[in-house]
């Protein structure tokens, strides 16, 4: 008989498609986990609307699922309340600086702070750092240059 | 919600699924092409952003018909010009930087007050959508302005070439907002909020930038085309995007 339990832990050995280093819990990605005899539905939510990882992802718990040996595992995907990077863990921002993207700001949806909060640099820890682009090499990714250590780096945006 | 309140928001959903998926779609066009790689980027960013918006609107609108939400993609790769509801504004061609960067302003001006107004809706879906693209169009809004400004208050040529623009998009903008059949049905159920106050708040926030960079609005009639009319450049953009689904119905791609 699966518990929670066993289908989270399930859940967290799934990486991010496009940040290999964070799984998808930490991400703040699966909302709810529901079991019912041999069904298990996980209910998601996508980052950033147009990610296109959402399909790896979906694809991804589907076949954790089947591996746990659920026979009719479905993922169900809503959009409300709309995924913040607020959610992302503690663990997950110390990882994504690790991995060289700095974290977004904690900002409980104040969008000066989502706009204007400048990240440190991941390599050197500089706060004197110029943003580059908004916009990045995926949806969810900007470009900075530390001023101190001279280079490019990217940052988690704030959503 | 009663059959004559489906069929209104099914039009409002519709025209802004379609709007959001041509200007995508026009935006795409300048992957590779941009004048600089930042630009590129950003460009290929925000397409990707309109597009994913798109598709939450599309799949609203596949749940009032009733349909599978690979409803959408019927309605994206099969339906021909006559059908498509978007604004004329977003099928024309990319043109130049400008033509590109103040069409996306005016656009995004126009995402910046519907979406929090639709935020409220009464229809939960709605109203759940609008909320999350809102988050997004944060840093459309910025980029946008920001390049309204740097061309429109740069040299003579960018400025010369944004006021063209101007010309050019000014008589066709207020078509975002432009009446439907049943509007005020679906103001009074609270589903979607009346237009004409949101046009006024448009037109101030567009005006304060316009007046910013010295840049004159034509003084045009106001018009109100249908979005049922469309130039031709729309034929040709769907030729070009349908080309390949139609080509192969049943490719599984
Ligand atoms: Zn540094």
């Amino acid at each position: 008989m699966l518990t929670q339990k066993d289908v989270w832990q399930a859940l967290e050995q799934i990486k991010d498609p496009e940040i290999p280093v964070i799984n998808i819990v930490e991400m703040g990605i699966v909302r709810e986990v529901a079991i019912n005899g041999t069904a298990v539905m996980v209910t998601m939510t996508p980052t950033f609307s147009g990610c296109p990882a959402l399909n790896v992802m979906r694809n991804d718990i589907l076949a954790q699922l089947r591996t746990l040996g659920v026979a009719q595992p479905s993922v169900n995907i809503v959009n409300a309340p709309a995924w913040s990077s607020d959610w992302i863990t503690p663990e997950a921002r110390a990882k994504l600086n690790a991995f060289g993207l700095a974290p977004p700001a904690i900002h409980g949806g104040d969008v000066n702070v989502i706009l204007f909060d400048m990240p440190h640099c991941p390599r050197c820890g500089s706060a004197d750092v110029i943003l580059k682009n908004s916009f990045g090499t995926t949806l969810c990714r900007a470009m900075y240059v530390c001023n101190q250590c001279r280079e490019p780096f990217e940052q988690f945006k704030g959503i | 919600m009663n059959a004559e309140l489906t069929s209104t928001l099914d039009s409002r959903v519709l025209a802004l699924a379609d709007d959001e998926l041509i200007l995508a779609h026009r935006d795409s066009e300048w992957t590779g092409h941009a004048p600089m790689i930042e630009e590129d980027i950003a460009l290929a960013n925000i397409a990707q952003d309109e597009l994913g918006h798109a598709t939450l609107w599309y799949d609203i609108l596949c749940d009032l018909r009733g349909q599978p939400d690979e409803h959408a993609d019927q309605l994206v790769y099969f339906r021909d010009a006559a059908d498509w509801r978007n604004a004329q504004l977003l099928e024309l061609p990319i043109g130049d930087w400008a033509f590109t960067m103040l069409r996306q302003f005016l656009f995004d001006q126009f995402e910046w007050v519907l979406l929090p107004a639709l935020a409220k809706s009464s229809h939960i879906a709605v109203a759940q959508a609008a909320a999350k693209v809102l988050r997004e169009e944060i840093y459309h809004t910025r980029h946008s302005t920001a390049w309204v400004r740097r061309l429109g208050q740069g040299t003579a040529e960018s400025h010369r070439r944004m006021q063209t623009a101007l010309d050019v998009q000014w008589p066709l903008a207020s078509q975002l907002f432009v009446p439907m059949l049943g509007d005020a049905a679906l103001v009074a159920a609270g589903i979607w909020p009346d237009m004409a106050p949101l046009q006024q708040q448009w037109l101030a926030k567009v005006s304060e930038m316009l007046a910013e960079c010295g840049l004159v609005a034509p003084a045009t009639a106001a018009t109100r085309i249908s979005r049922h009319t469309h130039t031709e450049h729309l034929v040709n953009l769907l030729a070009d995007m349908q080309s390949v689904a139609r080509l192969d119905p049943q490719a599984d791609w």
